[in-house]
C-alpha cells in the first residue's frame, strides 16, 4: 500500500495526519454540540493522542523521510513523539477537574492541546529550518491561548499576554537566525547545512547564535527564562503541568536535532554557547528557587535548573551525551507530571492552594500524598536510588567523558544547592504542625500521582528498557 | 552606486533592532509591542528575499511567504489575548501588566 501526494510519500506523516484530522473532528463535535460536550471531547482527545502514539510505533522501523527530506521520522523522533504525546494525554486527564466547573466548560481546551501536540510532532521530526519554524508556531500559537484559557482570572490573562509577547519575540530571533544560516549556507535542510558549514564563518556563527537564542526561549534556559516563573504561576495548574512536560520535550528535541545534525562541524562554536547556557540555567534555577513561597513559581525555577542539567549532556556533543539528554528529559517529564498532579490534588474547601506553607503537616492529614510528593522531591533533587539520580548520572558521565570536567563539577554543586529547597518542602510536610485537612483527592489525579511516584521509586529495579531505547534513539542522530 | 546584498542586510538588521528595542523600551501600550513584532518578522522577510535573489534559489521566497502567513495568524492570536485581557483589567498599558512580579 502506498500513500502518495504529488510524488511524496505520506506514510511517515500518517500519525500527524491522524492527529490533525482527529483534532478537526473534535472541534466539529464541540462546535455543534456546545459546551456540554466538554467531557466527551476531552476523553476522545486522550484516546486520539493514545492512537497517534500507537501509530508512531507501528510505522516501519528505520529512518523514513518525506517532503524532500524536510520531514524525518527516525528512532529519535519516535522516542520524543511518544514522550510528548504521553505528556499531553496525562495533562488532559489531569485537567478533567479544571474543566468540570460550569464557568470553565471549554471544549476548546482539549482541541488546543491536540493541535499543539501536532505542532510538537512536526517540530520533533523537522528536517529543515522551515519545518522547525512551522512546527514551533503551530505548537506555540495553541499554547498562548491555553495559557490564557481561564478567561475570568486576570492572572491567567496576564500569563497568556506575557507568554505571547516573549514567545513572539523568540520566534522572531529564531527566524532571523534561520535567515542568516540560510544566506550563508545557501540551503535550509539540516544535511545541506551540515555539508556547507565546515568552517564556521562569522555570518554563520551569528545566525547560529540567534537560532540558539530562539530555542533557549522555548526550553526556558537562562538568559531567556524570564517568562517562565510568571507564566507558570499565572496559568491554571493543569496548563502549567502541560507547559512543564510536552512542549519541553519538543523544545529539547529540536534543540538536540539542530545542533547535532545541522552543525556537527562547528561544535567548537555551539559548545561554548551551550556550556554557558547550561551553567547559567543550573545556577539561576537553583539559587532563585530558594526564596520562593508559591509552589508553582518554585517548580518554574526547578524547571529552569533541570533544563540546565539536560543541556550538560548536550554540550558533550556525543551520542552518549544525547542519550543522557533523552534519559533526562524522559525521567523529568514523569517527575514533573507527578509533582504537578500533587499540586493539583492540594485543595482545601474546594479552593486550590498554592503556597508552600499550606503543605504543612500533610504527612498527618494525607500520608499517602505526602509520601509520594516527598519521593518526587527527593527524585527532583537527584538522590539515589530514585530515578532523578540516574538522569543526572548519565548526563554528568557524558560530560566528563567529553572532557568537560569543570562543567560536571559545577552541575553537581548546583544540584546540592537545589536539594536545599526540595528538602525544605519535605520538612514542611513532615515536621510542621498540620493545618486543617485537605479535600479528598480525585481518582484520576491520585492515579497519576501514584503512577509517577512508583515509576520514580522503582526505576532502579529495571532501568534497561528506557536506557536502551534512549541509546538507540541517540544513535539515529549520528 | 549599485545596491548590493550588504545594503539589504543592513536595512533588515536596522529594522530588526528597531523592532527588538520597541518591545523592550516601550512603556505605554501593548499594541506597540504587536507592531514591533511585525517589524521584526518583516525584517526577516527582507533578509530571506535578499538572500534568495542573491543565491538564485527559490527556497528563501517560499520561506518568506510562509513567514507572512504565520505572522498573520500570530497577530490574530495576540489581539485575541489582548481583548480578553482588556475585558478583565480595563487597560492595556504596559506598566499595568504587573500582577506577578518577574
Amino acid at each position: 500500500m502506498t500513500f502518495e501526494i504529488a510524488g511524496y510519500q505520506l506514510l511517515p506523516v500518517l500519525p500527524e495526519l491522524l492527529l490533525l484530522t482527529g483534532g478537526m473532528v473534535l472541534l466539529m463535535i464541540g462546535a455543534y454540540g456546545g459546551q456540554r460536550t466538554t467531557g466527551l471531547v476531552t476523553v476522545l482527545a486522550v484516546l486520539l493522542l493514545g492512537a497517534t502514539g500507537a501509530a508512531v510505533l507501528m510505522l516501519p522501523a528505520g529512518r523514513l523521510e518525506t517532503f524532500g527530506g524536510s520531514f524525518v521520522l527516525d528512532d529519535f523522533a519516535r522516542f520524543m513523539k511518544v514522550l510528548a504525546l504521553g505528556g499531553s494525554a496525562i495533562t488532559l486527564i489531569l485537567s478533567r477537574e479544571f474543566l468540570s466547573e460550569p464557568s470553565r466548560r471549554i471544549f476548546e481546551f482539549a482541541v488546543l492541546v491536540v493541535l499543539s501536540s501536532a505542532g510538537m510532532m512536526v517540530l520533533i521530526s523537522a528536517g529543515d529550518l522551515i519545518m522547525v519554524y512551522l512546527g514551533l508556531e503551530l505548537m506555540s500559537l495553541a499554547l498562548y491561548v491555553v495559557a490564557a484559557s481561564n478567561r475570568e482570572d486576570p492572572k491567567s490573562n496576564e500569563a497568556g499576554m506575557k507568554y505571547f509577547v516573549l514567545g513572539a519575540l523568540s520566534s522572531g530571533m529564531l527566524l532571523y537566525g534561520a535567515s542568516l544560516v540560510y544566506g550563508f549556507t545557501g540551503t535550509v535542510s539540516f544535511t545541506g547545512i551540515a555539508a556547507a558549514a565546515k568552517d564556521g564563518s562569522v555570518g554563520l556563527v551569528f545566525g547560529l547564535v540567534f537560532l540558539l537564542a530562539g530555542l533557549c526561549f522555548k526550553v526556558s534556559a537562562v538568559p531567556f527564562h524570564m517568562w517562565t516563573p510568571d507564566v507558570y504561576e499565572g496559568a491554571p495548574t493543569p496548563v502549567t503541568a502541560f507547559f512543564a512536560s510536552a512542549p519541553k520535550v519538543a523544545g529539547v528535541a529540536v534543540f538536540v536535532r539542530v545542533v547535532l545534525t545541522a552543525f556537527p562541524d562547528v561544535l567548537q562554536q555551539w559548545q561554548q554557547i551551550v556550556v554557558f547556557v547550561a551553567i547559567a540555567s543550573m545556577a539561576l534555577g537553583s539559587f532563585a528557587a530558594i526564596g520562593q513561597k508559591n509552589i508553582k513559581r518554585l517548580m518554574a525555577y526547578s524547571a529552569i535548573a533541570h533544563i540546565g542539567f539536560a543541556l550538560v549532556g548536550l554540550s558533550a556533543g556525543t551520542a552518549e551525551g544525547a542519550q543522557g539528554v533523552l534519559v533526562y528529559i524522559a525521567i523529568y517529564v514523569v517527575m514533573t507530571l507527578g509533582a504537578f498532579s500533587v499540586i493539583l490534588a492540594m485543595r482545601r474547601n474546594g479552593q486550590a492552594i498554592e503556597q508552600i506553607s499550606d503543605f504543612a503537616g500533610l504527612s498527618r492529614t494525607n500520608p499517602q500524598l505526602a509520601f509520594f510528593f516527598g519521593m518526587l522531591m527527593f527524585s527532583l533533587a537527584g538522590i539515589p536510588p530514585l530515578a532523578g539520580f540516574f538522569a543526572k548520572f548519565y548526563v554528568f558521565v557524558a560530560a566528563v567523558k567529553a572532557g568537560l570536567i569543570a562543567l560536571a563539577v559545577i552541575g553537581v554543586i548546583t544540584s546540592v544547592v537545589g536539594a536545599y529547597y526540595y528538602l525544605a518542602i519535605v520538612k514542611v510536610m513532615y515536621f510542621d504542625p498540620p493545618k486543617t485537612a485537605v479535600d479528598p483527592v480525585r481518582f484520576e489525579v491520585g492515579g497519576v500521582v501514584a503512577a509517577a511516584g512508583l515509576l520514580n521509586l522503582l526505576f532502579f529495579v529495571y532501568p534497561a528498557p528506557l536506557i536502551s531505547a534512549a541509546g538507540v534513539a541517540a544513535k539515529s542522530l549520528f | 552606486m549599485t545596491v548590493g546584498l550588504g545594503h539589504y542586510l543592513s536595512v533588515a538588521a536596522i529594522l530588526f533592532t528597531i523592532g527588538t528595542l520597541g518591545i523592550f523600551l516601550n512603556r505605554r501600550n501593548v499594541i506597540i509591542i504587536l507592531m514591533s513584532i511585525e517589524l521584526m518578522l518583516l525584517a526577516v522577510n527582507i533578509n530571506l528575499i535578499a538572500f534568495s535573489t542573491f543565491l538564485n534559489d527559490i527556497v528563501g521566497q517560499v520561506f518568506a511567504l510562509l513567514v507572512l502567513t504565520v505572522a498573520a495568524a500570530e497577530a490574530a492570536i495576540g489581539l485575541a489575548v489582548l481583548v480578553v485581557y482588556f475585558r478583565n483589567r480595563g487597560s492595556i498599558a504596559v506598566q499595568d501588566i504587573n500582577l506577578m512580579k518577574g
